[in-house]
């Protein structure tokens, strides 16, 4: 994901001659080793990333055609795919798609809600475990990667479990007498927001965490020396401080919420379907693939654009997200 | 009047004892600097008396009351940190004026705190710049300007130079004995390694060692009187020397036959109960001088530091014992290999057994 990111510092004025990090490159490696190594990168990122994402491009404002008429006279360059998500089918009953449009919404705030709540849950522990020291913070960092381990399927069955009809809570919670009837979390989407939740859990923590761990505690001490309360210290000093290791983890979380397929689909409720849900139709019930890229292209872009604005709001520039 | 008053004040870290039984009383005005080993509880001591470290037994009084369970920023301390501790998203300015905006100071009083700190410490230019943007010196007068603004009884410093080079860290030295002399009612207290420092800056020396109070004195008394053999190597440098002996003759002046063979005679006076008592006593290489006759110490210098001013021989009786070592003055040249033999004024003569000075 972040080499959307990374800063590309090309040399400038350099003519014709063959660019001074290349050169060296070349020197260090040898021309044998550093053309082969040149040659997987470029492999990789124009191959396997560019390359397919532009045809996606590519096929999103394509019409859906059988086979023998792709390259045709019919087969031209169309904005219906994107129409298509904002009015709906030409001649429907109504005058937007509001289906899907719902969906979308709903999934980006949806994505949205589950990024904050990552973020109030994970910021204690990544200042806990960024400003104590000792062997604990090993064991506690060994406990939240081991369960990474398990294939994300499992652990979202797992979760099914605990919030199922029958499940861990319920059971516990009817049997206490505290709730007369099975609460519906999955009809409720708590299921699924726990179960986004605690995917990205990681993904919040470490960025934090990182930062934290290089604060001087002095700073920590000279504001209760100057008289900061608890809550002011947080919000004054270590949160300004940990800015770029939040703004890289809420990203991910955002991202990858809003385009996560497996818990949505195991978690979700029966009504509620996510963005990315309505995609995978596309692709693969309806074999609809332009209209499937034009829907992923419109969620990957509104993403982005809608990171972009956070960034602008809380002023974090794109260097500190690579920190 | 007593501004700080420690009672037996102790430290432990579980059950691992860091300071016990310290004593204290700090009158308004003085520069106290606390020196001693590193590890010893300088920092310790400090954070205790500023709020940061709990204090695990005695009482710590500032003007009479007790702060023991206080929190630091109702103690009427103000703390300066090695790091300077500044936070880097908030200017010179914001940096300043943090504690007086906590306290819900009016903006305008704000400013007056701020530009009037700003003029003493000359960082009037830089109140907008963030502290990135200032040199090492600069920002440690930022940090200092933090405490100057909030107008407290007792500033606490710990070790505010070090993270200096040499030239800054002797003319911001100066400018604290300055500002010091500007206020005269605050007490300081000062965390050093450096000697320097301690002799300079101090009205009084707090000497720490082995979890307690080795001595306390002005700069010269440490110098001149110390209580221990401790404190008499700790201060001053090179450290002085120390040789082993036992007492010949008591009286006014009290005569020492050394080990070494040679014979000191000191003003310390000592009993007739004294006599035959194994003792060390102690001499300041800078008090040795060149003698004809009669030396405190022979032995064949082989090493020499020319300092320009002062030259230091290194010189031992037998090979591998330890060295000796004497400060004289100017330039000696060709002194290695060649034989010296020292003395130094019976005032000049330190006296110890079992560790304690026999200075009465
Ligand atoms: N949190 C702690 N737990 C256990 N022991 C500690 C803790 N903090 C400090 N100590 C111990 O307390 C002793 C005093 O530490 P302190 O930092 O006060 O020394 P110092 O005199 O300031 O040393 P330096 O000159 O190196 O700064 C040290 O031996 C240290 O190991
Ligand atoms: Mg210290």
């Amino acid at each position: 994901m972040r080499f959307w990111f990374r800063r590309v510092n090309w040399p400038r004025n350099k003519g014709p001659t063959m660019p001074g990090f290349l050169k060296e490159f070349f020197n260090r490696n040898g021309i044998g080793m550093g053309a082969a190594i040149l040659g997987l990168v470029l492999f990789w990122t124009i191959g396997l990333i560019i390359l397919p994402q532009l045809s996606m491009l590519d096929f999103s404002f394509r019409p859906n055609l059988p086979p023998p008429e792709i390259g045709g006279p019919k087969d031209v360059y169309t904005l219906e795919n994107y129409k298509y998500l904002i009015y709906g089918p030409e001649g429907g009953s109504q005058s937007y798609n509001a289906v899907d449009l719902r969906v979308f919404f709903r999934t980006l705030l949806a994505a949205v809600c589950v990024t904050v709540f990552n973020l109030i849950l994970c910021y204690p522990i990544a200042y806990y475990l960024g400003q104590s020291k000792g062997n604990h913070i090993r064991i506690f960092a060994i406990m939240l990667i081991i369960p990474y381990w398990i294939n994300e399927i499992l652990r979202a069955f797992a979760l099914r479990i605990i919030f199922g009809e029958t499940g861990v809570l319920n059971t516990l919670f009817v049997g206490l007498g505290i709730w007369d009837t099975p609460f519906d979390f999955i009809r409720n989407d708590i299921a699924l927001y726990a179960g986004l939740g605690y995917a990205y859990i990681l993904l919040m923590i470490f960025p934090m965490y990182n930062v934290i761990e290089s604060l001087d505690k002095n700073q920590i001490e000279a504001a209760r020396d100057l008289g900061a309360p608890w809550w002011r210290i947080h919000w004054r000093v270590v949160i300004p401080y940990a800015k770029p290791g939040i703004s890289s983890g809420c990203t991910m979380v955002f991202m990858l919420s809003a385009g996560a397929l497996a818990a949505p689909q195991i978690l979700g409720g029966p009504s509620s379907l996510w963005f990315t849900q309505l995609i995978y139709q596309q692709f693969n019930d309806n074999n609809d693939w332009p209209q499937g890229a034009a829907y992923a292209i419109v969620l990957l872009v509104t993403c982005i654009l809608f990171v972009l604005a956070m960034m602008r709001l809380f002023k974090v520039n794109m260097g500190d997200i690579g920190k | 009047m007593s501004e700080l008053n420690l009672t037996d004040v102790a430290k432990t870290y579980g059950n691992v004892d860091v300071l016990k039984n310290i004593n204290l009383d700090i009158e308004r005005g003085e520069l106290i600097v606390f020196v001693g080993p590193s590890g010893c509880g300088k920092s310790t001591l400090l954070r205790m008396i500023a709020g940061l470290e709990k204090i695990t037994g005695g009482t710590l009084e500032i003007e009479g009351q007790v702060m023991n369970d206080v929190p630091p920023a109702q103690r009427g301390i103000a703390m300066v940190f090695q790091s300077y501790a500044l936070y880097p998203h908030m200017t010179v300015r914001e940096n300043m004026a943090f504690a007086l905006k906590i306290a819900k100071m009016p903006s305008d009083e704000v400013d007056a705190a701020v530009d009037r700190a700003a003029r003493i410490l000359q960082l009037e230019p830089f109140l907008d710049r963030l502290p990135k943007a200032l040199s090492g010196g600069q920002r440690q007068r930022v940090a200092i300007g933090r405490a100057i603004v909030r107008d407290p009884k007792v500033y606490l410093f710990d070790e505010p130079l070090s993270n200096l080079d040499a030239a800054l860290r002797v003319a911001t030295r100066i400018e604290i004995a300055r500002l010091k002399e500007a206020m005269p009612d605050s007490t300081m207290v000062y965390v050093t390694h450096d000697q320097v420092e301690a002799m300079t800056l101090a009205t009084r020396i707090v000497v720490l060692a082995n979890k307690g109070i080795a001595q306390v004195g002005t700069p010269l008394e440490l110098y001149e009187t110390p209580d221990n053999e401790f404190v008499a190597q700790f201060i001053g440098s090179p450290a002085m020397n120390l040789l082993p002996g036992v007492i010949t003759q008591t009286g006014e002046r009290t005569v020492v036959k050394l080990d070494g063979g040679g014979t000191a005679v000191t003003s310390i006076p000592t009993d007739a109960a004294d006599e035959r008592k194994q003792v060390n006593i102690g001499v300041r290489p800078e008090d040795f001088h060149p003698v004809e006759s009669n030396p405190i110490m022979e032995g064949i210098v082989d090493f020499t530091e020319a300092l320009g001013e002062v030259t230091l021989l290194y010189f031992a009786a037998k090979d591998g014992e330890d060295a000796t070592i004497a400060k004289l003055p100017g330039v000696q040249k060709n002194m290695r290999g060649q034989t010296v033999a020292v003395s130094a004024d019976p005032g000049k003569v330190h006296l110890f057994h079992q560790g304690l000075s026999m200075r009465k």
